[in-house]
């Protein structure tokens, strides 16, 4: 069943039936490494080889703060946790990381340490239209594994 | 090409600060005056002007000129993020040291909102999803400089207390009050590690520069030794270009870094013979990332340089002497600008209370949205 809640933006992730988010990037065949959200080109590289690749869903916690103050054109809840979450690169260009920005479930920055686990998870977010999807990242309880 | 060296031969300024519902053409128009009396530059006596600005809308630099009735040359409106100055002193610089003109002016404008900076950089669904809160990207990367620099809050706290307080005597500051490192924890947590004071605020002034083939001005004036504009590789997801993802970015030169090598080898010099400093403090981590990417000191070093007062007016090398944005705000177009106001007194011996005693070479940078880095290199 399609999710009757419209998408932040097309593109950026497909959602299971089961309510597991999965975000969309791009791998380049050249370089093997990922990105997101896909692009034409490779931005790391400028390869012009870049096939949609579905990202992985669990990763550790790169950098975190707090937003206290509603940023221009948001309209909903503060505070909120935003961050960086870094995930291993599988396959060719093992090794690589690929850090990814988003918002974090927790929003009290002193509850997380660098490092912790966490998981990609589908967030509903009120705008002024109506609530959206959109993805954020939790911590990871195990629980999904 | 031909190794033609050009001059500073006049600075203007309009204070930084909030002026009710003066203009950015009125507060251009202003500065620029007064930069072309210093020079002696009139009507007739240049060949082109660029105006920064981020802000400013259609034809601003035509506006700004246009006030003063000197409309006529090519007038060109340049965008560069918070490097938008340095960028149109780029420009100017270099079509002097080709040959095309002999003098240019070079303004720049801004009249921002109050808040936190909307910025048409971010597509619509990014301030939709909460994903454009630009402080929250200083944020992250002030995390980061303190776990992987070793250094702390307290450090931010101190590079606050010390722009503040060469603030003091900067008449043309937004904030001329002291403060402690007390008094700067204690403000409002805006996005953690980062306190309100510790951020710069967006706000409105002006400020002018004519340049001039150096063979036209008398022989002690400033020379502008250096003015060179860079973007960021690819790679960083901390980079002022706010990309949604990022690669392991450990070799990969930050722009800052690239424009300053740039500068560095345009003016023959290094990093050690730089006497005075105004670098990027939109945020209090921001200068500190700045100095180890200038070259200024290794990483990890800036708590001793913060400690021993090296940075400080009276200090080896004073960094931010003005005042910096922390003091003055931050007027997009003018911020960059208003650096090389700043360091152009400083090598005349003309910054008053605040002179950095003996200064010869001078450093000027801004690193923003794009990403745009810029350095220029001053001498006397």
């Amino acid at each position: 069943m399609a999710d009757p809640t419209p998408a932040l933006q097309g593109g950026l992730f497909r959602l299971a039936p089961d309510g597991t988010l999965t975000l969309v990037g791009g791998r380049s065949r050249s370089s093997g490494r990922l990105h997101f959200p896909l692009a034409a080109v490779c931005p790391w590289t400028g390869a012009d080889d870049v096939e949609p690749s579905d990202l992985p869903r669990h990763g550790r916690l790169w950098a975190w703060t707090t937003v206290t103050a509603p940023p221009p054109g948001y309209a909903g809840p503060v505070p909120y946790g935003f961050g960086v979450v870094e995930f291993d690169v599988p396959g060719e260009a093992d090794g690589e990381v690929l850090r990814i920005v988003g918002r974090i479930t927790v929003a009290d920055a002193d509850a997380l340490s660098a490092g912790d686990p966490m998981v990609v998870v589908a967030e509903e977010l009120p705008t002024d239209d109506g609530p959206v999807r959109t993805w954020a990242f939790a911590p990871d309880t195990g629980g999904d594994r | 090409m031909t190794d033609v060296a050009v001059a500073v031969a006049g600075v203007g300024i309009h204070p930084f600060g909030r002026h009710g519902d003066l203009t950015a053409t009125a507060m251009g128009a202003d500065a620029l005056r007064d930069a072309m009396a210093e020079a002696s530059v009139g009507r007739g006596a240049f060949q082109a002007a660029f105006c920064a600005t981020a802000y400013g809308g259609v034809a601003a630099g035509h506006r700004v000129l246009g006030a003063l009735g000197l409309t006529g040359v090519p007038i060109v409106d340049v965008e560069a993020g918070c490097a938008s100055g340095g960028a149109a002193l780029a420009l100017a610089a270099g079509a002097i040291r080709a040959g095309q003109y002999d003098t240019v002016l070079v303004v720049g404008i801004e009249k921002m909102p109050k808040g936190i900076i909307r910025s048409s950089f971010f597509p619509s669904w990014m301030e939709t999803g909460g994903l454009a809160a630009t402080p929250a990207y200083f944020a992250l990367r002030a995390q980061r400089l303190l776990s992987d620099q070793g250094l702390t809050l307290d450090d931010l706290a101190s590079v606050v207390v010390k722009n503040r307080g060469h603030g003091v005597h900067n008449p043309d500051a937004m904030f001329t009050k002291a403060v402690t490192a007390e008094e700067v924890l204690a403000s409002r947590m805006v996005s953690p590690p980062l306190h309100l004071w510790m951020l710069c605020s967006p706000n409105e002034g002006a400020a002018a520069v004519v340049l001039r083939r150096a063979d036209l001005v008398g022989p002690g004036a400033v020379r502008l030794d250096a003015a060179a504009l860079r973007s960021h590789l690819p790679g960083s997801v901390l980079d002022e270009s706010t990309p949604l993802s990022g690669i392991d970015d450990e070799g990969i030169t930050p722009p800052t870094q690239l424009a300053a090598d740039d500068a560095y080898e345009a003016a023959g010099l290094g990093p050690e013979d730089v006497d005075v400093v105004e670098c990027q403090d939109t945020d209090a981590a921001r200068e500190l990332i700045s100095w180890a990417e200038l070259g200024l000191c290794a990483p990890g070093e800036q708590a001793r340089i913060l400690a021993s007062g090296d940075a400080n007016v009276g200090g080896v090398r004073p960094v931010n002497p003005s005042g910096g944005l922390l003091s003055k705000g931050e007027p997009l177009g003018a911020s960059a600008l208003g650096q090389v106001v700043e360091l152009v007194r400083q090598l005349r011996g003309q910054a008053g209370p605040r002179q950095v005693e003996g200064a010869k070479v001078a450093l000027a940078h801004t690193i923003g949205r794009g990403a745009n880095a810029s350095v220029v290199l001053l001498s006397t």
